[in-house]
């Protein structure tokens, strides 16, 4: 317990800084790195004949982001298809085939890092490095790109232009991304992680017998793989292996790792709206008085200088849901499995089957919720081992897919339901929905309304055409309730992008291959298109001025009103079917 | 036309620019970078963490190791028996058990808590546990020993599970209780700052040890 605490704590200090130095990329404002890498995108610019001040409205933006992204699967796919080539292939692994190709590229590029293959004998170190690090890098940096053009369409500084795709892109890399990969890397090879070019060892053990032991530039992939809130494993299974995360300084290295990005984006979001607010109050009140009083409030919280006041808000409401999972998880692990307890194993450790010793419990339950509230995907422990309860935890926060969320899209899909959740407010006290001081209309409410429907859509159709089909129930390896969380988890896994899984599922087939790619890819580019659409519609329209019948969205009561509709909803689409998969199998296993 | 044929040209041109170039930044500079800098700085972590007697490499410090003989600590059960395999005369690969050895691999058996195979397989090694440790109570066997571990890799065991099988090991091995619980104590590492994580026994070394004691290495 108290491991834990203090794990969230100094998260919630770390954040901070990150957020700050992350806003100041992201507004294009000053930095201490800035005489170095000004001239590395200097040349990346110019290579690319991109002119960074060129700006770009909503449409172009998202044009850009998904044809970018669409050549980069392509050039992925190339190289997956030819990749027994000599060149980084110590091992000498075959090519892919094309339908695992195809899932594969799609996985990565969305952020998803879903793997129907096995990294030790599915991928040569040259895809490891060309496709799988490329796209981790990119994926998160695309992701990021759009929610920061999201936020620059809210904050409604001009009319049309939410920036320069190309020039985000790179800029979150180089100034973000890679300082952070390379010191990162270091300190996770300073712990134990390998990280070299050569093939697989084979030892003689003592015993007389033969091991053989997976190398590689394993470091390399696994830091990126947390900043990046990606979670493709280098191996089959992924943060549970002690090459990728040997100890728990590594665990906790990529615990922050995959937490401090989308948590700093929530700050991000929060210091670039109050810049308008901050600039509006000292417009409007041209007399000394006012922006004294302006002044004299805006210290007065320690929590609004750090997040922002509608950033608080979001952070708060993301808190809540995500303490509530980490809660109910932990508490499930640590009651252990009592059909184990029956045949007369000890279960004071907790549930340990699918665990690490040097992990236990706590650790792990607080992984798995972080990495599914975060949507990286990443596992320290086999989420399919997990007891009922602790396993519907993850699937819940995909299904909710607002808990911190990935890279930028997370936010983006808070501040849907903010907006829903004004609109909701409004109807109520009978007014005028507001969000940041533009009017909430029948356009953003459709928006809104489309963005919140596909994600459910894509896992309970899905799940249902599944369990139909012959080829969708082969997959399924668990007998009863568990086998529907199996097929459940796989689907809200693709459709959030996040890409772990229930791994029993012997998802390696065409059915598996085609159906999870299509959710992948809708999951993340139907959504943050009309996400963006929102951003472009409200950013045409004029602020309002508030008054007393104005619902203030940066306030604590706002958060939970926040945290209400996201569990309603969620109890609305998906309560029936986690009632047959996990609460079933709960209350079979406890009878 | 020929104006928007133009712009065309030029978003494609940085279209691909941009894939290009980070293609080659994020996925060759980046990990090439990053390898050179931990050879000069970490060698021994960057090269696996190899354990090397008297010259001969004999497992790494992280990776777990299946012992079969009594007089060695076992490890926890694992779907792919840690990559340990025999080979026979004709090169056929098997597994200790003596079924065959697909190739390098990780994972678990990923039984759900209410899969009957679960319950099958516990059951089956606590009997199989209990007949080589008949000093040692059925309540008594610490969870972590008898579950597999996500990786099927895992290094360490809890130190509960080290103690309950030392009466077995000084009986196999001629050594003393005391000598096997000095050698457990050398490999066992706390909590790091007294709080994070839990406390474990390297398996491997503890066996090197035992090993190295016996004068069999």
């Amino acid at each position: 317990m108290l491991q834990i605490a203090l794990t969230i704590l100094i998260y919630l200090i770390l954040v901070i800084p990150v957020g700050v130095y992350v806003y100041h990329v992201a507004a294009g404002k000053h930095t201490f790195a800035d005489p170095v890498l000004n001239r590395v995108d200097g040349a990346m610019y110019k290579i690319c004949g991109i002119n960074p001040q060129s700006s770009m409205n909503w449409k172009k933006y998202a044009v850009s982001l998904v044809v970018t992204n669409g050549v980069m699967m392509l050039l992925g796919y190339a190289v997956l298809r030819i990749q027994s080539v000599g060149l980084f292939n110590p091992n000498g692994i075959g090519s892919m085939e094309e339908s695992l190709s195809f899932n594969t590229v799609i996985s990565f590029i969305t952020n998803t890092n879903l793997q129907h293959y096995s990294g030790e004998s599915g991928l040569s170190y040259l895809s490891q490095m060309l496709v799988i690090i490329f796209m981790m890098f990119v994926s998160a940096a695309s992701g990021y790109a759009a929610c920061v053009a999201f936020i620059r369409g809210l904050a409604g500084k001009t009319k049309d232009n939410v920036g320069n795709f190309f020039a985000d892109l790179i800029r979150i890399t180089t100034r973000v991304l890679l300082p952070f990969s390379i010191a990162g890397g270091l300190l996770l090879v300073w712990q134990g992680v390998p990280q070299n070019f050569s093939g697989n060892v084979v030892v003689d053990t003592i015993e007389g017998a033969k091991q053989v032991i997976a190398m590689g530039p394993v470091a390399a992939l696994e830091i990126i793989k947390h900043f990046g809130t990606n979670g493709g494993g280098f191996l089959g299974a992924n943060s549970a292996t002690p090459i990728e995360n040997p100890t728990i300084l590594t665990n906790l290295l990529e615990l922050y790792a995959m937490m401090l990005l989308p948590g700093a984006c929530v700050i991000v979001f929060g210091k670039m709206v109050r810049d308008r607010k901050g600039e509006l109050a000292h417009a409007s009140v041209p007399d000394g008085s006012g922006a004294a009083a302006f002044n004299m409030k805006a210290p007065r919280s320690l929590t609004v200088w750090m997040y922002g006041r509608e950033g608080r808000s979001i952070f708060a409401a993301m808190g809540i849901l995500f303490l509530i999972g980490l809660g109910i998880c932990f508490w499930a692990e640590s009651q252990g499995n009592p059909a184990l307890a029956h045949i007369g194993l000890s279960q004071s450790m907790g549930s340990m089957e699918g665990k690490e010793v040097r992990f236990g419990v706590a650790q792990s339950s607080l992984f798995t919720t972080v990495t599914t509230s975060f949507t990286t995907g990443t596992v320290n422990n086999m989420h399919d081992t997990l007891t009922p309860l602790g396993g519907m935890i993850p699937m819940l926060h995909m299904m909710l897919n607002v808990v911190f969320g990935g890279k930028g899209v997370g936010l983006m899909n808070m501040i849907t339901y903010a907006i829903l959740a004004v609109f909701i407010c409004g109807l109520m006290i009978g007014r005028t929905p507001e969000y940041l001081g533009k009017k909430i209309e029948g356009r953003e409410m459709k928006l809104a309304a489309l963005c919140i429907i596909i994600h459910p859509l894509l896992i309970l159709a899905f799940s249902a055409l599944a369990v139909c089909t012959q080829a969708g129930l082969a997959g399924i390896t668990n007998p009863g309730y568990h086998g529907l969380s199996q097929v459940l988890y796989e689907f809200a896994s693709a459709a959030a992008n996040n890409g772990s899984g229930f791994e029993g599922l012997a998802d390696n087939t065409l059915f598996w291959n085609i159906t999870t790619g299509i959710v992948m890819f809708f999951g993340r580019y139907l959504s943050m298109v009309l996400q963006l659409a929102i951003a472009g519609s409200l950013m045409k329209k004029r602020f309002v001025s508030e008054s007393a019948g104005t619902l203030h969205t940066d306030t604590v009561s706002f958060a939970v009103i926040l945290v209400f509709v996201v569990y309603i909803f969620a109890a609305l689409t998906f309560f029936p079917v986690l009632a047959l998969g996990p609460v079933s199998e709960h209350l079979t296993l406890w009878a | 036309m020929k104006e928007s044929l133009k712009a065309a040209l030029h978003g494609m041109r940085q279209i691909i620019g941009v894939t290009v170039i980070l293609m080659l930044v994020c996925g060759l500079v980046f990990p090439c970078l990053l390898t050179g800098l931990s050879a000069l700085i970490f060698p021994r972590q960057a090269g696996g963490n190899l354990l090397t007697i008297d010259g001969q490499t004999v497992g790494a410090e992280y990776v777990g190791q299946e012992f079969t003989e009594d007089y060695y600590m076992w490890s926890r059960p694992s779907a792919y028996h840690y990559n340990v395999y025999l080979e026979d005369a004709d090169g056929k690969r098997y597994y200790h058990d003596g079924t065959e050895f697909p190739g390098i691999g990780s994972g678990s058996n990923n039984y759900a808590a209410t899969n009957p195979a679960l319950s099958q397989r516990v059951e089956a090694d606590i009997e199989a546990f209990l007949a080589k440790n008949p000093t040692v109570k059925r309540e008594d066997i610490p969870t972590d020993l008898l579950t597999a571990s996500g990786s099927g890799l895992d290094p360490h065991i809890s130190p509960a599970s080290a103690e309950i099988q030392i009466p077995r090991i000084a009986e196999a091995s001629g050594l003393t209780e005391a000598e096997i619980r000095d050698i457990v104590t050398a490999n066992t590492q706390g909590k790091m700052l007294g709080v994070f994580g839990e406390e474990t026994v390297n398996v491997l070394k503890v066996n090197i040890e035992i090993a190295q004691r016996m004068g069999i290495l």
